[in-house]
């Protein structure tokens, strides 16, 4: 029996060690290491964006051991291959916390990848951080959402396009793919434009199914429903692969971004990288960041990536950059804590301060979300965005959007009297 | 057309009479420097402001600087902060004075700093350099040039219009100009003018018409609203009519290529019988040996690159079909006659050569250039638009099936491949080599499959995953138009592309998609070997 049972054990060992790649021998080496977690897909439809993310939290890692370590310990990162695989997200979650005893994760890109883990991170109390721009309508315990919320986001894309510069878009098509965050995102939008007063007769809604290619029809109906004499808009909310044959079709039954602008949320420059752009100029995106911004850090930033991965023509984005504050934050917060302990980690993060890639200031506030600017880019012909028009200073993530009745009167604040991540009343228990 | 003329005469020569000539002369002792100072303000509202002012005194030089500032060339230099032109020749970068063309030297990396434009500045862009080319010797520029003043309709530029008009040879143009001119009317004349101009506009039918009609309905009162709403309503009529035609059009499209994707399989999987779900990736092979063929011609040269693509089909069909051969001897010989391996084993091969890819060009998409005869798109009449690279790509479908159909039908390979695939043995015993035959077949699949390829690297992503989204459709054709016939395999795609592009606008993309599988269950179904069975005694085993 016992032997039996020493047999599936170095079986499951095997398995891990063949799916693990690096940090074979877990347990003993906890002493004198601190291990950082990565979680993103590294194979599958998500790999195009998320191997990115992987490498970014490598070089961070290297550039911390050079610098001296954590605590006067060497950091060590374990990758882990889920796969693009929503299920395996959670089971490779588990064996990070529990087998490699990691003490922080950084991973997932899909909000359903991170709707998979979410519970296993809040069973086992460990940490995640999320570096994607996403749905809201969330606010975990165990999760720092260093992307964007909506109203870092979708509302001031919209806000600016309604606006003279804008072109004044007062119709509206809300295209997406069709899973959870582009149909939270236009719920939020939709209810956003009825508060704006546009009817729901001036907006269209379309969904695609995942790595959609043939968008010959809906560039046509988007081009029929923009013929009414209102000035009209595209908000795009297309995940990954399918933006290429999109912004393809766009450019060749000739829609200019001067009479129909598209903007969208999901390209960056890195989508932008396998495309001709020329066809595409004026097009927007909004982030919180973008690689052609003029800012001493961004250029020390690009100067270290380019060099880590030696590819003097790698560009970078904004995922990268909210992977970068939410390291730089969470290394931080454990020198302040003095500890990796998750609780500890946890109080330090709140009002930690890491200045941002675009020359301004990020903050970790206590619902878990990132004090914010909100940039708008228009395309370039050389792939990359020129910043038209920007927010004044950062604004503050809200996890719950106002603009939904259900979500508008809950608030997320980790720390005391509320303690809760979707109350509407404070509960001074913890 | 001829009915729009009268009407149009008497508009033009009522804005030459009524309006001063353009002052041209204001600019003219001003030297370049000065005359382009504006362009240099830092708000959007000063720089249209500036532009505008520009476009009204109707400097021909001015549209040098105002060109390369809507394409982003146009730069403020660090050093004396003096507006310059970045040009690039042979690889470096240059400084070029705005107004005289002049070389001021090389530029340095990060010496400038681009004029930004947005979009509300790059329509008043197009505008203020349609009034100034209006006159070029090109047709094609003016045609531009009346199709930019048309988007903006400027009041002011309405007796430059008309003497365009009057001065114009070229008939497309002259449409053009007639629509311009009406459309300028339309916005800014006195209301029996807008009623010329709406007599005028019912007879365009394309959307950006039709857009400017809901616009004046916005306003218009009485007769006028009556007017506008009737031509609306002739132009949604026709608009109507040629949605029927581009759907047709796009379902074609849509069918062409699904049959290159399915033709391969048409032939691995039909006439051979092996469930390859590799096959997307051979296609995927096809994809990114374009895309290498594109590198390496561009760096031995440079100037070819737009025939890089036609290079490409050889060498893919090649790259592909060799593959495929060696796939067939070195694994899929192994298992015929035991489909479920065949379709496991293919299917572990599809992932190994996802990520052996993966591994050796990145996860990120590859770039292949577009040649410039397939971007764009042909306007057949104002409504209906076609797009370029999908008329090619249903051209290269139809040579590619011609051609197959042909050697299958024709050629000494293609009548042994029937025989082996009617009668294994008797082929056998008649002295044909059924090994070989099978590693041709395979090959000659794959090798299609790898044109598909070059194809789909014109409309699709260059991803490791390219492949993967066509496995499912590819099977679908093959199995709907039935298997081991390649002229099922046509109808199969044209019929599923057209059928799913008329549901579309109907359900949406994702329901018409699940919908088209339904209805393909439910016909096989009821005619399980699809719509072209093979009969015969060879069906039977």
């Amino acid at each position: 029996m016992i032997s039996r049972r020493n047999a599936l054990n170095t079986l499951a060992a095997a398995a891990l060690a063949a799916g693990i790649g690096i940090g074979a021998s877990p347990v003993q080496a906890a002493e004198d290491t601190i291990k950082v977690g990565v979680l993103h897909s590294l194979s599958g439809t998500m790999a195009i964006s998320e191997t990115t993310l992987k490498d970014s939290v490598l070089m961070m890692v290297e550039n911390l051991n050079k610098s001296g370590g954590l605590l006067g310990k060497k950091v060590e990162a374990v990758v882990v291959d889920p796969a693009s695989n929503w299920p395996l997200f959670a089971e490779k979650a588990r064996e990070l916390i529990q087998v490699n005893k990691v003490d922080v994760v950084f991973g997932c890109w899909t909000s359903v990848s991170r709707k998979s883990v979410l519970p296993v991170f809040e069973e086992l109390n460990s940490m995640l951080f999320y570096p994607v721009q996403y749905e809201g309508e969330e606010s975990s315990r165990n999760v720092f959402y260093t992307g964007a919320a909506p109203n870092q986001q979708a509302i001031p894309a919209v806000e600016y396009l309604m606006s003279e510069d804008g072109g004044g878009a007062k119709r509206f098509v809300l295209l997406g793919t069709d899973y959870v965050y582009p149909r939270t995102t236009n719920k939020i939008l939709r209810a956003f434009l009825h508060a704006k007063g546009i009817s729901d007769a001036d907006i269209m809604e379309e969904y695609t199914p995942f790595g959609h290619s043939d968008w010959q029809t809906i560039v046509a109906s988007v081009k029929k429903f923009a013929s009414q004499g209102i000035k009209t808009a595209v908000v795009s909310t297309i995940n990954g692969d399918a933006n290429v044959p999109f912004y393809k079709e766009l450019g060749n039954q000739g829609i200019k971004a001067e009479d129909i602008p598209v903007v969208a949320f999901s390209v960056g420059e890195e989508e932008l990288a396998g495309l001709d752009t020329k066809p595409l100029v004026g097009h927007l995106a909004a982030w919180n960041y973008f690689m052609s911004v003029d800012a001493p850090e961004n250029d020390a930033f690009i100067k270290t990536w380019q060099a880590y991965i030696g590819n003097d023509k790698r560009v970078t984005n904004d995922p990268m950059e909210a992977t970068y504050i939410g390291f730089k934050m969470w290394v931080q917060a454990v020198k302040q804590a003095g500890t990796t302990d998750v609780d500890a980690v946890r109080q330090a993060m709140y009002g930690q301060k890491v200045r941002n890639l675009t020359g301004g200031m990020a903050v970790m506030n206590t619902n878990h979300h990132l004090s914010k600017p909100v940039l708008i880019g228009e395309i370039q012909a050389d792939g990359q965005f020129d910043v038209v028009w920007q927010t004044e200073g950062e604004v503050i993530g809200d996890a719950w959007s106002d603009f939904i009745p259900e979500s508008a009167a809950l608030t997320a604040d980790w720390t005391y009297p509320w303690i809760c991540g979707n109350c509407k009343k404070p509960t001074f228990t913890n | 057309m001829l009915r729009t003329i009268l009407p149009l005469l008497t508009l033009l020569l009522a804005c030459i009479t009524l309006q001063p000539p353009a002052t041209a002369q204001t600019t003219a002792d001003q030297t370049g420097t000065e005359l382009l100072d504006g362009l240099r303000a830092k708000s959007f509202k000063a720089k249209i402001a500036a532009v505008e002012k520009l476009a009204a005194g109707g400097d021909p030089k001015v549209a040098a600087p105002l060109t390369a500032m809507l394409e982003g060339r146009l730069h403020i230099r660090k050093s004396d902060r003096a507006l310059v032109i970045l040009e690039k020749r042979d690889g470096k970068k240059f400084f070029v004075d705005p107004i005289s063309g002049e070389t001021l030297g090389e530029a340095k990396s990060r010496s400038s700093n681009k004029v930004r434009v947005n979009n509300r500045l790059r329509g008043v862009l197009r505008s203020a350099l349609g009034t100034l080319t209006l006159f070029s010797k090109d047709p094609d520029i003016r045609l531009k040039a009346a199709r930019a003043i048309f988007k903006s309709a400027d009041g002011n530029s309405l007796t430059i219009l008309a003497k365009a008009y009057l001065d114009e040879t070229d008939d497309d143009v002259r449409e053009a100009l007639a629509r311009t001119v009406a459309a300028t009317r339309l916005r800014h004349g006195s209301d029996d003018e807008k009623m010329a101009a709406v007599k005028i506009l019912t007879d365009f039918s394309d959307q950006g018409v039709r857009d400017l009609l809901a616009k004046a309905a916005l306003s218009a009162k009485g007769d006028l609203a009556k007017a506008i709403s009737l031509a609306a309503a002739s132009i949604d009529q026709r608009l109507a009519f040629f949605g029927v035609l581009q759907n047709l059009f796009q379902g074609i499209s849509l069918g062409s290529v699904l049959l290159l994707a399915a033709i391969g399989l048409a032939i691995t999987f039909g006439v051979m019988g092996v469930i390859n779900m590799a096959h997307g990736e051979m296609v995927m092979l096809g994809a990114y040996t374009t895309h290498v063929v594109q590198v390496l011609v561009l760096q031995h040269f440079p100037d070819a690159v737009t025939h890089s693509l036609l290079l490409s089909i050889p060498v893919a069909f090649l790259v592909a079909g060799l593959f495929g051969v060696f796939l067939e001897r070195s694994v899929i010989r192994f298992l015929y006659g035991r489909p479920l391996e065949t379709l496991l084993a293919t299917w572990g091969l599809s992932l190994m050569l996802q990520q052996f890819v993966r591994s050796i060009f990145g996860p990120t998409n590859r770039e292949v250039i577009a040649p410039s005869w397939m971007s764009g798109s042909i306007e057949i009449t104002g409504g209906l638009v076609l797009t370029n690279n999908r008329i090619c790509i249903i051209i290269f479908a139809a040579a590619v099936f011609l051609t197959l159909t042909l050697l299958i039908r024709y050629t000494d390979f293609g009548l042994r491949m029937r025989a082996v695939t009617q009668n294994r043995s008797m082929a056998n015993a008649v002295g044909i080599r059924s090994n070989w035959i099978d590693a041709m077949t395979f090959g000659l699949g794959s090798g299609v499959a790898g044109l598909a390829g070059v194809a789909l690297s014109q409309i699709d992503n260059v991803s490791p995953n390219l492949g993967q989204g066509y496995i499912i459709d590819s099977f679908l054709v093959v199995v709907f138009g039935g298997v081991g016939n390649l002229w099922g395999t046509l109808v199969g795609a044209l019929s599923l592309g057209v059928a799913n592009k008329f549901l579309e606008p109907y359900t949406g993309a994702v329901l018409a998609k699940i919908l088209i599988l339904v209805l393909v269950i439910l016909f096989i179904q009821k005619r399980p070997r699809g719509l072209f069975a093979l009969k015969g005694r060879a069906v039977e085993n």
